[in-house]
């Protein structure tokens, strides 16, 4: 339960991180919050040369808000999402998910960067980039890139990220305040990683669902959306039967693995039950009728 | 060979300059290199909460962070909270509510309250209970911590 042997270096600006990182030539990390990172350290499931810590360098951890877009800069800390009143004001689905993150002592130190960057299957961030469709921005020597959220989860711990890339900051498109949204989780204890999750955003026109979007965690390899359900929903208004239609589609959809923690017929029922809930409380907010 | 790092940090208001390899973890760090073993290590992968100490004013778990990372930081352990003699408000609670029986988990829950009065209303016992999730206790059933922290927090709030 001791890491092996690595070196270390504090990085204090973004340049020196990344050139550190490419010198490591593949085998480097980058230490964030290291929430995830030292657990495996110490468990000897990764074995770098080298640390490479961010935690010195400035601005990275920012929260703003500019024309449309949330920016929040990589080393933006789960506590501080979880508390910020911009977030609450502008993406209050994310105020709702981060109360399902671990605790209090693992959200003072994990950061965004880092749960996108190590994209475990069933964390919360990684799906609501996905749900949101937020942009991931990402430097290396070789310069800046944005990556769609929806195409970085390229599998269960594995992102589009090459060896000698770094996540700067994800932008999230702001909710307007007509926005019905909500998220819905169950893990076997409160903190646990989620055995599925399923968050909504809606609007509303004439009266009927509108930009319906539906995010899943906890039932693939990586975070997933529901376009078929999505689809059904909108431009209709949402009842019980069509609400029974969109989650039969999402139970159909999905195929979950068995593990230690669930069996694969429990995961399909309930990311169904979680789906019902979702929709039918972001239809609420949407058309007013909840907080 | 990895050269080892000098740092220098504050430990219960007291500094601290000492130089370490880069793998030493911060809980083997205050308990082996500084001899304060109030700080307990469980599972030393960030899941019972007992090595839960506070960094620059935020609870940590200390197993998962390394020394050199503390490098300029101010830290609290459980010995920065009173003496057997005198205890301070979140001890004596313990004591009075018996919130403790083996004693193992107690350092970082100590720690993990103390974050959490600062933090959070914890008005209902659900708010108290996920609170208290990331430390395990394996003798109290856990009722008795509960019932400590409510009492704390009827402090908190002016409560006689």
């Amino acid at each position: 339960m001791k890491p092996a042997a690595f070196d270390y270096m504090a990085a204090e600006t973004l340049e020196e991180a990344v050139s550190a990182l490419a010198r490591a030539g593949g085998d480097g990390k980058i230490l964030a919050g290291g929430q995830s990172l030292v657990p495996m350290l110490n468990f000897r499931l990764v074995r770098p040369s080298i640390l490479i810590d961010i935690n010195r360098i400035r601005n990275l951890g920012n929260v703003d808000v500019t024309g449309d877009v949330v920016r929040i800069g990589a080393l933006t800390r789960h506590h501080s999402l979880e508390t910020s009143p911009v977030i609450k004001a502008h993406l209050p689905v994310m105020t709702a998910a981060m109360q399902h993150v671990a605790h209090l002592a693992v959200r003072n130190r994990g950061t965004i960067g880092g749960s996108l960057s190590h994209a475990d299957p069933a964390a919360e961030l990684p799906m609501l980039a996905v749900l949101l469709d937020a942009k991931i921005a990402i430097r290396s020597l070789h310069g800046r890139r944005v990556a769609d959220a929806r195409r970085f989860f390229t599998g269960s711990l594995t992102t589009d990220l090459k060896h000698d890339e770094i996540v700067t900051d994800v932008e999230f498109p702001r909710l307007s305040p007509n926005v019905g949204w909500a998220f819905e989780e169950t893990a076997r204890r409160a903190g646990d990683f989620a055995l599925a999750a399923v968050a909504v955003t809606m609007s509303t026109r004439d009266g009927k669902a509108d930009r319906v979007r539906i995010g899943m965690m906890g039932v693939g390899e990586t975070p997933l959306r529901a376009p078929e359900a999505e689809d059904l929903l909108a431009g209709k208004a949402i009842d019980a039967q069509v609400l029974e239609a969109a989650a039969s589609t999402i139970v159909a959809a999905v195929e979950p693995h068995t593990d230690l923690h669930a069996s694969a017929d429990y995961r399909r029922f309930l990311v169904g039950a979680l789906a019902r809930r979702a929709i039918r409380a972001a239809w609420q907010r949407a058309c007013g009728a909840l907080p | 060979m990895i050269a080892h790092k000098k740092i220098k940090l504050t430990v219960n208001g007291v500094v601290y300059e000492r130089t370490v390899e880069p793998r030493l973890l911060l809980s083997d760090f205050l308990r082996v290199d500084l001899g304060l073993t109030g700080t307990h290590v469980g599972c030393e992968h960030g899941v019972c909460g007992a090595c839960t100490i506070i960094v620059n004013g935020d609870s940590a778990r200390s197993c998962l962070m390394l020394a050199v990372q503390a490098d300029g930081a101010m830290i609290e352990t459980v010995e920065s909270l009173g003496s057997i003699r005198k205890l301070n408000s979140v001890q004596r609670a313990f004591h009075e509510h018996h919130a403790l029986q083996c004693g193992f988990c107690t350092p970082g829950m100590l720690m993990t309250v103390t974050d959490l009065l600062r933090k959070y209303p914890l008005a209902t016992d659900e708010q108290i209970r996920g609170g208290l999730s990331g430390n395990l206790c394996r003798c109290t059933g856990y009722e008795h911590i509960v019932e400590a922290v409510r009492a704390l927090v009827r402090q908190r709030e002016g409560a006689p």
